[in-house]
């Protein structure tokens, strides 16, 4: 039994770092109705700026602040040079648009810092810790904790100020917020740099466990499945659905990977999420799409 | 009097006398190509291309006609080449034209099993299913060692080829081979979507409830879309696997293979039959025209080891330059450049 705990307890916790990175997704899915595949991308550009930063000698804090300004400017050129000749365009094709960026993000971050892996500490302790006969990571609740704290610090910014309510309009009927004087492009930049500082946030926790390597850009592929399940436009959907996977993932692997011979973490959560879709297509938060023709 | 306003169609259909001169025409240029081009152009340019083209056209038929996204290109590929595969080695006597039929039968009933989500959700929503395939049809092939002969790493390799006591050992006669099969597939699936299933595809990408409101079984047109293009693509597949390779392994067959597959018709054209080549050909040559233009980009200070960078960088930026500039990919620029060639000294 206790095994078990533990293993829904890892899964619960390392589904909180896919929640992190599908946040992001949400965060531009409501405001501009991009499915970002780019996300992925973002948080291997994050982690390796701010890794090689680090490695030059630059102040952990100072590096901190030069990331997040770059992917400021990145999410700029986005609105500029992809965004807003594309407006009105299918979601299809806006999604094709977010392949080449991701192309594009992760040839940059690649030519500018080298493909080495990158060690990452950000001084955490990984030991174990027993928690009522449980032996929980320390860093994965940090992790959770991180996570936590995003997600109340959006919920505040979304609903409690002038800006959040900007973005509330757009969220909810793009051509009626532009009627009312807010200036979409500007929403758009800020919700692409803010989607920029959870991909950072995320890159450096996901950095921390993995090394900062190419193989973080593939993280977006975990992070489908979660907001399949969690509903495209629901932050709390995206952690949700982000524990359901992960949980579900780890069981899966654990008592069903024996019996087949195991790897089956890779695919089991897009099972999951199609037996999701299937019953609610517009995932466990999601608004069910109202379609006029 | 009502006015009927009749929308050009997306791609001109050339008049048939000359679609026939240019049809002809290309065959006679690819048809003399071994004559002129060394074996490496052979063996590691064209034919890649040829397959290519065919499996850009497998997924043109399916994202660029009927409107459904898919990024398990390469998992039905891999389907394709695993079943032809089996069929070689296990039933033995069957002529090499009838695996790859049996192949592509196999892979387009697999493809439509992983289709039948789209009957419930569209979208960005169907790249879920067939991410599924993509990993599931990996690792499946992986595990289990059926598949490939009970070879333990799942590694295939080629049996050998030959079709009516004709050795298709050379790069040549690979080629060829290749060339007879693509041109077969592709005058095949010109006419298709032409044809009434064709326009019904088309029906269903521009407008799904309009489409049913004029008495298109949608779901049946959908599950058709995913059979014929898993068809194609298995084909595509199975030469890609024997005619190009040699020896392939499951994580030959990955999602970047998949994504491949999509730049080729983006860049080349959805919804167009033609536009497979050109964007196949794109593919295939840039990385070749990159890797010669290595030695002028390390005079002015570039790394050639950061090539495979700058090629990622480009193919992305293409991407979106084509999406912005040209979503109906170079098949339209080369309409355009037709018809300016056409008018040429009367109208500029």
């Amino acid at each position: 039994m206790s095994f078990f705990l533990e293993v829904l307890v890892g899964g619960l916790l390392a589904g909180v770092m896919y929640s992190l990175v599908a946040i992001g997704f949400v965060l531009i899915y409501k405001a501009s109705g991009v499915f970002n595949f780019a996300q992925g991308s973002l948080v291997l550009f994050g982690a390796l700026t701010f890794v090689s930063l680090v490695e030059r000698h630059v102040a952990p804090w100072l590096a901190f602040a030069a990331t997040l300004v770059a992917l400021v400017l990145i999410a700029i050129a986005i609105e500029r040079a992809v965004l807003r000749p594309l407006v009105n365009r299918t979601p299809i094709v806006l999604f094709m648009a977010t392949l080449g960026l991701s192309f594009i993000l992760e040839g940059a971050a690649q030519l500018f810092w080298g493909a080495q892996v990158h060690g990452l500490d950000l001084g955490i302790d990984d030991k174990p810790l027993q928690l009522g006969g449980v032996m929980i990571s320390q860093f994965d609740l940090f992790a959770a904790a991180t996570a936590g704290v995003l997600v109340i610090a959006l919920s505040l910014l979304t609903n409690r100020t002038r800006l959040g309510l900007s973005l509330r309009a757009v969220a909810d009927d793009p051509l009626a917020a532009l009627a009312v004087g807010i200036r979409l492009p500007r929403i758009w930049a800020i919700v692409w740099s803010l989607a920029g500082f959870v991909s950072l946030v995320a890159g450096l926790l996901w950095g921390a466990r993995l090394g900062v390597q190419f193989s973080l850009s593939l993280v977006v592929l975990k992070a489908l499945p979660v907001l399949i399940i969690g509903g495209f436009s629901s932050i709390g959907g995206a952690i949700v659905g982000g524990l359901l996977v992960g949980a579900s993932e780890k069981l899966a692997e654990v008592y069903l990977g024996s019996l087949v011979g195991g790897g089956i973490e890779n695919w089991f959560p897009y099972v999951l999420a199609i037996l999701f879709l299937l019953a609610r297509p517009a995932g466990l938060f999601g608004e069910p799409a109202v379609e006029r023709v | 009097m009502s006015t009927i306003v009749i929308r050009r169609p997306r791609l001109n259909v050339a008049a048939p006398a000359t679609l026939g001169l240019v049809i002809a025409v290309g065959l006679a240029i690819l048809a003399a190509v071994p004559g002129v081009a060394s074996e490496y152009w052979l063996s590691a340019v064209l034919t890649p291309f040829l397959i290519l083209s065919l499996a850009g056209l497998g997924l043109n038929l399916l994202t660029g006609y009927a409107g459904q996204l898919s990024l398990g290109t390469a998992a039905f590929m891999a389907v394709g080449a695993y079943a032809t595969y089996n069929f070689a080695v296990r039933v033995p006597g069957l002529s090499l034209l009838a695996d790859l039929l049996l192949g592509g039968l196999i892979t387009a009933i697999i493809g439509t099993l992983f289709g039948l989500p789209s009957l419930r959700i569209k979208g960005f929503y169907l790249i879920a299913s067939t991410l599924a395939a993509q990993f599931f049809i990996e690792w499946l092939l992986t595990k289990v060692s059926w598949f490939s002969n009970d070879d333990t790493s799942g590694v295939l390799s080629a049996p050998r080829l030959s079709i009516f006591g004709w050795s298709i050992a050379t790069p040549v006669s690979r080629y060829q081979f290749v060339l007879g099969v693509v041109v077969v597939v592709f005058v095949v699936a010109s006419s298709l979507v032409r044809s009434e299933l064709g326009r019904r595809w088309m029906a269903v990408r521009d407008m799904d409830t309009a489409a049913a409101v004029i008495g298109i079984p949608i779901g049946r047109t959908k599950l058709l879309a995913f059979a014929v293009s898993s068809f194609v693509i298995g084909i595509a597949g199975a030469l890609w696997a024997f005619a190009y390779l040699g020896t392939v392994e499951p994580h030959g067959f990955d999602l970047n293979l998949s994504f491949e597959v999509l730049f080729i018709i983006i860049i080349g054209g959805m919804g167009s039959i033609a536009g497979n080549f050109y964007g196949a050909a794109f593919i295939v040559l840039l990385p070749i025209a990159l890797s010669h233009a290595a030695g002028a980009l390390a005079a002015i200070g570039v790394d050639v080891g950061q090539l495979q960078n700058l090629q990622k960088i480009l193919f992305g930026t293409l991407i979106i330059v084509f999406l912005i500039k040209e979503p109906d990919g170079l098949a339209r620029l080369v309409q355009i450049a037709r018809q300016r060639l056409r008018n040429w000294p009367l109208r500029a």
